[in-house]
């Protein structure tokens, strides 16, 4: 079941995976996005952040508010390199 | 955490885990690594994921030859689970101005007498490599199709992996405070988890690796500097090498997943541990690839980072035993290629610190260059 449910919608990454990095160690949304690109896809994480923060949440017996958030970086939503080249 | 270790490596970025698994391999137990944060979360994690050859000193181009060697088995001889990602679809350096060709021609020669494959091409056959190459202005190119890409988390992982197997602790999330200096040699090494006795300590801490030598009193030229990347969406594949030009201070390469990866060089970024992204960079990057690479105008950037290069006078890293603190080792100071040159630099610290005869000169990354005015001054960074 796990499998079949995909936490990052970008990158294709199910609900079993962020559960076996979390077993193998992982303690942060920041690593599990290092090692599966888990929110490195369009929409920067939008969708499957607070999702994994859930899984570690639940994983580590503690409050969601507690999972450490990770950078949030710029630009906001994906923009075109000509649209930027043409900025003043 | 245990109380004593052997060896304590400070720092969990590629060059600490590789250096890791390097001594393990030849037998050492009882390794510590220890990494404020987690595996990556500094400059190896933040860099570029670019693997060249392509250098104007004779110490780099060996470095970068052979470790391009051992990334190209690194999956099979570290047994890893995953992948590093590594293709050699090549690099193509842009000459803009004849002083920049001449330099070219220099490195050429020199590339060429190392056994490293490289050619030099006109401006059309630059266009025949990279279809899209906008080539007004240009005068000619460096290619070199051995040179390529690895993913930064995947080897990093990959050899914390190896290591662990063979018996290294890797402590995460745990800060070096300081340091019990006894009789000239290093004693102990202080973390917010507890101290470890430790007769021998390398700092591969990167752009902290001056603060780290602090701790025992002594300075280091290495200082931090940043530098700033973006990545696109993913999209179908169209360009093979890595673009750099020197002149624009700027490259651009599409990963194997899809994605184009770049980033730009300021000559006057100050030194500092700022490594917040801005929006300038966003724009002059923007400006600069679309002149070089027009169809990059319609891909959409998704996100932009920064990182600390650990610069050192001379752009070339620092690989010596601390003269007044016996058995601290710094290996820090890689300017910004450190990733590239890990797999072999991780084995000649070994062997250094092992007391055996190194694969490669380790003589020439002597701290003590500085004092005797023996740059090994590196042009070729971006």
């Amino acid at each position: 079941m796990d499998k079949e449910i995909f936490v990052c919608r970008c990158e294709d990454i199910t609900l079993a995976q962020i559960k076996e990095l979390i077993s193998q160690g992982h303690r942060t949304i920041d690593e599990i996005k290092r090692v599966s690109r888990a929110g490195m896809g369009p929409c920067q994480g939008r969708t499957c952040r607070m999702l994994i923060a859930q899984e570690l949440a639940k994983a580590y017996g503690v409050n969601v508010e507690e999972v450490l958030m990770p950078s949030f970086r710029p630009p906001v939503k994906p923009i075109k390199l000509g649209l930027l080249a043409g900025g003043e | 955490m245990q109380k004593t270790s052997s060896i304590v490596i400070i720092g969990g970025g590629v060059m600490g885990c590789a250096l890791a698994y390097q001594l393990a391999r030849r037998g050492v137990k009882d390794i510590v690594v220890l990494e404020k944060e987690y595996l990556t979360s500094g400059a190896t994690g933040r860099c570029g994921a670019g693997v060249r050859q392509q250098w104007a000193t004779e110490t780099n181009c060996l470095l970068a030859k052979e470790s391009v060697r051992m990334f190209e088995n690194m999956n099979e001889e570290l047994g890893y689970s995953k992948d590093i990602e590594f293709k050699q679809k090549g690099y193509l350096l842009l000459a803009y101005t004849d002083a920049q060709w001449n330099q070219f021609k220099k490195n050429v020669k020199l590339q060429q007498s190392l056994g490293i494959p490289v050619e030099m091409v006109d401006p059309q056959g630059a266009k025949d490599i990279v279809p899209h190459l906008n080539i007004e202005g240009l005068i000619g190119a460096t290619y070199c199709g051995t040179d390529g890409h690895a993913n930064p988390f995947h080897v990093t992982y990959a050899y914390a992996e190896a290591a662990r197997k063979l018996g290294v602790k890797i402590e995460t999330y745990t800060e070096v405070i300081g340091f019990e200096v006894e009789k000239g040699k290093v004693k102990k090494v202080k973390t917010n988890k507890g101290d470890i006795y430790a007769p021998i300590v390398v700092n591969c801490a990167g752009a902290h690796s001056g603060e780290i030598a602090k701790m025992v009193g002594e300075e280091i030229p290495v200082y931090p500097e940043r530098h700033q990347a973006l990545v696109t969406e993913p999209v179908e594949s169209m360009q093979d090498p890595m673009v750099i030009s020197f002149h624009h201070h700027i490259y651009c390469q599409q990963v194997p997943h899809g994605s184009f990866v770049m980033g730009m060089g300021d000559p006057n970024e100050p030194t500092s541990f700022n490594q917040k992204s801005s929006w300038q960079f966003l724009e002059e990057v923007a400006q600069k690839v679309v002149n070089i690479l027009p169809p990059l105008k319609d891909i959409r950037v998704v996100r932009q980072w920064a990182g600390l290069y650990d610069m050192s006078p001379d752009a070339n890293p620092i690989i010596d035993e601390l003269v007044r603190v016996k058995g601290f080792y710094t290996v820090a100071g890689f300017s910004g290629h450190g990733f590239m040159v890990a797999p072999i630099t991780g084995v000649m610290v070994a062997q250094m610190i092992l007391g055996e005869q190194t694969v490669l000169p380790v003589k020439p990354f002597g701290i003590d260059r500085f004092s005797r005015g023996e740059y090994l001054l590196e042009h070729s960074v971006v």
